[in-house]
């Protein structure tokens, strides 16, 4: 039976796994796609401590998954869709049938972004729909956009394609931002971005690709249309949690409910990341979190012993 | 064995439009985190499945036939067959659904 099984490769997992490593603990990684999680769409971070930058997320997480490889920590790739707890430890079933023992759990599978739920929307992925500025900006080069979401993630965002494109529109369904002063001075002093407050989006228009959207005034419920050739999609996340809430605890909202030692309500299941209910998510909490759930599964192995 | 091809306009035609058989393309670009999440799957592919076509395009060095083939997103990987597309896989996706995907078209 494997000591620790990790769930998710992404910055809280690869912490985790670091530090459960250094403790002298067999773990194991479960990662469903491929090793980064959502930071490897980031062009630029610049706020996690220790390192300068500016770095791409794909660099910067690539340092991460040396260090693992340094530790010989193994990571398959499967999709963890179910944990059952039994008198010896945990059983993992995965997408591809199979199932894995494990005495201690972490799950840190993040969050995906979540979508618009406008009409037409998944018919424009990849056809002008976007969740990655970074990946797709250029694909809009000159040419006029709309950004959805008033976070820091849908500014910073709006900042990277205001140097690309000609215009952007930053649709917001509420009349101020929600992004740090910071960020926020920025996008107000940027010439070709403009906001359109209390407005939300109804539907995604056009034959092949993304044509315009009808937007819908919040305030006075007053439709109108919005020429545009690309619409990228900041408006919050939703935490991978689905496949093991329940038994594990969560908000309602798919956020894991911890205690301060990331131990969820089931003994031995552990959360870190995104996917945990806290107040701040950054590759900083990620990766602390990541390090307290370790210590915390090394505190429960001892105790099995 | 197959081997990955560097795809360019030069050799568009004959690599991908006259090829026999099924061509799977991967566009990418450096900037582009998830792309190059994707490119160690892609190669491993190409070591891996017999009688298939596996290139890369930068759509950066060859937005052209990135623009003829409506790429708004990458990575994206398209199928080829008979010089047309046959299917595509939009975003980052993990090495099963390639692989899944060319069995179905093979």
């Amino acid at each position: 039976m494997l000591q620790l099984a990790i769930i998710g490769g992404g910055v809280a997992g690869l912490s985790a796994a670091i530090y459960a490593a250094r403790y002298g603990i067999e773990c194991k990684i479960f990662e469903q796609k491929s090793i980064g999680g959502q930071i490897v769409v980031s062009a630029n971070v610049e706020n996690y401590p220790g390192v300068p930058g500016p770095i791409s997320g794909f660099d910067l997480i690539q340092n991460f998954e040396k260090q693992v490889k340094n530790l010989n920590i193994p990571t398959e790739y499967k999709q963890c869709v179910n944990i059952q707890k039994n008198s010896e430890g945990k059983i993992l079933s995965f997408d591809d049938g199979s199932r894995v023992e494990a005495k201690a759990v972490i799950i840190a599978t993040g969050a995906s972004p979540r979508r618009l739920n406008a009409k037409n929307e998944a018919k424009f992925i990849g056809r002008g729909i976007s969740f990655c500025a970074t990946c797709d900006g250029f694909f809009f080069k000159g040419k006029n956009v709309a950004v959805v979401g008033g976070g820091d993630s849908a500014i910073d965002e709006a900042l990277f394609l205001s140097k690309i494109v000609n215009k952007i529109y930053i649709i917001h369904r509420r009349d101020q931002l929600r992004a740090s002063k910071i960020l926020q001075e920025k996008a107000f002093s940027t010439t070709n971005i403009e906001f359109l407050w209390s407005t939300v989006v109804e539907s995604v228009n056009g034959d092949n690709k993304v044509e315009s959207l009808t937007l819908k005034s919040t305030k006075d419920g007053s439709v109108s249309e919005l020429k545009i050739d690309g619409v990228f999609i900041y408006i919050g996340l939703i935490p991978a949690s689905k496949d093991f809430c329940p038994p594990v605890l969560d908000d309602k909202q798919g956020y894991i409910i911890s205690d301060s030692k990331m131990a969820t309500n089931i003994e031995g299941i552990f959360v870190a990341g995104d996917v945990r209910l806290s107040p701040l998510k950054q590759l900083i909490t990620a990766a602390a979190d990541g390090a307290i759930a370790a210590d915390s599964a090394n505190r429960y192995l001892m105790g099995l012993e | 064995m197959s081997k990955e091809i560097v795809l360019t306009e030069a050799n568009w035609e004959s690599e991908v439009i006259n090829a026999k058989g099924l061509v799977m393309v991967d566009f990418w670009a450096p900037w582009c985190g998830p792309c190059r999440m994707v490119s160690p799957v892609i190669d491993e592919i190409a070591d891996e499945i017999d009688d298939i076509v596996v290139g890369k395009l930068n759509t950066d060095e060859q937005p052209s036939i990135a623009s003829r083939y409506g790429i708004m997103s990458i990575p994206t990987v398209m199928f080829f067959k008979g010089g047309k597309v046959v299917d595509q896989i939009i975003g980052a996706a993990p090495k099963e659904s390639y692989v899944e995907k060319i069995k179905l078209l093979q």
